[in-house]
């Protein structure tokens, strides 16, 4: 019975595997190909089904008046947009989350977890409610088909999941540990960034990782407010996908797409399992 | 050096967490705060640290006011319950913390640290992440840190509480020795306690507290001898006194038909009528001559035996000395030492005891 439910489990991480393997696999081996190995018919090994090249990824760095689709400008773009949405939003999420964790807020009826609901409700409303009156606001602001514009609406849409994740996390860590900090000569505010903010790093990565991830895989927002200045990666990825497809660069885009997401996981996996960042709080 | 407390409430809801608390500390003492659990102790420790603001009342540190004083500037350190360090500090770094938030010189800090990290027993460790220390070396570092800063009020939060028996044991003996010399000589000491062993170990002051109030306050052996209320009865002995109700008249006490006996001579002119009486387990024993109890269920602790007894309507712990074994329900003859008998009127204060006689 145990060598049956073991056969179960190793079959069910193989399938998995292969399901989420699968796809990058694929995308590899056509970012390789050249239009007669994409069009000609299925072709699976390089060098025996068909002929390795270059073409593909070359053509991310060639302008279009030179046959390439450069998504250098957008892959920057995205970075910048990300980045600066994803820091903004933890920074302020931070702050916030400190406060409804460690004091009580009375306004109304409204308590500390309303408040926090107040936040993540943000989220639970379909992107496309929101998307008429953000187009609004920047256009009254001149900010639409801007960088900064993006990564206003980013920082919107990003610190509820830093207030969320954060909350949680502070909640978890003893009250008694700021009162100890104040004891021993800190100010509030020393206290937070002397002690709490040290030992809070795991959370702050969690919640940094999921910003990053929400931010550089928006697509939808990103289509909305930008036109013709400012385009960010997924857009530029998706306005590959045209009449004649070049499907060799659409997936070597699609790779360098989520090249940094993996390699940030890789990261923060590693970081997280050498201990360094467990609270240890006995 | 004394610290006065003025008339200090705090009632944030319903119950008061502190009800009208007085109490005048000087320095060099150890004060040892008794209660039960949510008594208010440890409220009472955060508003003398200044991380709870009363409602009312004050607090006075050599003549000055000292509740205005924000938490970070006041003259006190701190060792709760939980064994609260920086966990992204080593040792040293967690004992240096209090004098590198103060400006102290780096020499002067490491002076301090290593006596501070000797006196808790902790030489050698202080490189070491706090992760890496048992509960017992994380709570002597949190002690350490306490005691580094040199403070005037050291605050003890039930400090053992969370430790296993024998170390527990260990660490109240070295406690002990390490309030008896510098630290206590220095400053005023406030220790929080829910065991009333550990309480009478430390000696000093005693406050007994329940439900936000102070119910006495004196002499580790006073309230041992003479408790005022059989609430401070209750909570300063471990077993809790035996209470049982009960009538004084001619020459006589009266519990039941079948369990009368002749006043002890510390009862000599206590008016007759009905009183709450109390008896400590260790005056409370099996014998050949005495009243008919059952037995409930016994207990082994250590090479002592608990003994749940009931006669009618009276429930009692006896003690016995030895290690025995008996089945539910059995029938024992158990012995009263009636000269440790304490006498309570029936609103619950002390009218007579074996130690100080009549009221």
């Amino acid at each position: 019975m145990r060598l049956f439910y073991i056969t179960l489990k190793y079959l069910a991480v193989t399938l998995w595997s292969v399901f989420v393997i699968a796809p990058f696999l694929w995308a590899i081996s056509t970012s390789f190909k050249d239009f007669q190995s994409v069009t000609g018919g299925a072709t699976y090994i390089p060098w025996v089904d068909f002929e390795p090249t270059l073409d593909g990824w070359q053509s991310l760095f060639k302008s279009p008046a030179r046959g390439g689709v450069d998504i250098v400008e957008p892959f920057l773009n995205s970075v910048f947009v990300t980045a600066a949405g994803s820091l903004v939003s933890i920074i302020l999420g931070t702050l916030a989350a400190y406060a409804l964790s460690r004091y009580t807020f009375k306004a109304g009826p409204m308590r500390n977890g309303d408040i926090t609901f107040f936040f993540i409700s943000q989220r639970i409303m379909p992107p496309v409610v929101l998307a008429i009156p953000f187009f609004i606001m920047l256009g009254k602001l001149g900010l639409l088909d801007t960088l900064l514009g993006l990564v206003l609406v980013y920082v919107v849409l990003l610190m509820p999941i830093a207030v969320w994740i954060m909350v949680d996390f502070f909640n978890k860590v003893p009250q008694e540990i700021d009162e100890t900090a104040l004891i021993d000569g800190c100010n509030p505010f020393q206290a937070f960034y002397k002690v709490v903010l040290p030992n809070s790093i795991p959370g702050i990565i969690v919640a940094g990782m999921f910003c990053m991830i929400f931010g550089w895989t928006d697509f939808f927002f990103a289509f909305i407010l930008t036109f013709t200045e400012v385009q960010l990666l997924p857009v530029a990825i998706v306005a590959l996908n045209s009449s004649i497809t070049p499907w060799w660069s659409l997936s070597a885009a699609a790779l360098v797409s989520v090249a940094p997401l993996v390699v940030v996981a890789f990261i923060v996996e590693r970081y997280l399992s050498k201990g360094n960042l467990s609270g240890a709080l006995k | 050096m004394s610290l006065i407390a003025s008339n200090l409430s705090l009632k944030p809801e319903e119950q008061y967490h502190l009800d009208d608390i007085c109490f005048e500390m000087s320095q060099g003492q150890i004060y040892t705060i008794i209660g039960r659990t949510l008594s208010g102790k440890t409220t009472l420790l955060k508003t003398i640290a200044g991380l709870i603001a009363p409602d009312s009342g004050g607090l006075v540190l050599d003549g000055n006011d000292f509740g205005s004083i924000p938490v970070w500037k006041r003259e006190v350190a701190m060792v709760y319950q939980q064994f609260i360090n920086y966990p992204h500090l080593t040792v040293y770094e967690n004992v240096a913390f209090p004098l590198k938030q103060r400006g102290t010189q780096k020499a002067e800090i490491h002076n301090r640290v290593m006596n501070a990290l000797s006196q808790v027993g902790l030489e050698g460790f202080q490189s070491r992440k706090i992760q890496a220390l048992s509960g017992g070396q994380q709570q002597r570092v949190a002690l350490a840190r306490s005691l580094v800063k040199e403070a005037k009020i050291l605050l003890l939060d039930e400090p053992l509480v969370n430790l296993d028996y024998k170390l527990r044991e260990q660490l109240r003996e070295e406690f002990k020795s390490i309030f008896n010399t510098k630290a206590s000589a220095d400053s005023i000491l406030i220790y929080s306690s829910t065991d009333p062993v550990e309480a009478m170990q430390l000696g000093g002051q005693i406050l007994v507290m329940d439900e936000g109030r102070i119910l006495q306050q004196a002499s580790a052996k006073e309230v041992y001898e003479n408790p005022n209320s059989t609430k401070v009865s209750q909570i300063t002995n471990d077993p809790a006194m035996n209470l049982f109700e009960g009538m004084v008249g001619e020459g006589k006490i009266i519990l039941s038909p079948e369990i009368q006996f002749d006043s002890p001579k510390h009862f000599k002119g206590l008016p007759e009528g009905t009183y709450t009486f109390g008896l400590r387990a260790v005056a409370i024993t099996l014998g050949e001559i005495g009243f008919p109890f059952a037995i409930e269920l016994s207990e082994i602790s250590g090479s002592e035996t608990f003994l749940h007894l009931k006669h009618n309507e009276i429930n009692l712990v006896g003690l016995l000395d030895s290690v025995q074994s008996f089945s539910i329900g059995e029938k024992v003859t158990v012995k009263f030492d009636i000269s440790h008998l304490y006498a309570f009127s029936t609103d619950g204060s002390l009218k007579s005891s074996p130690y100080g006689g009549l009221m």
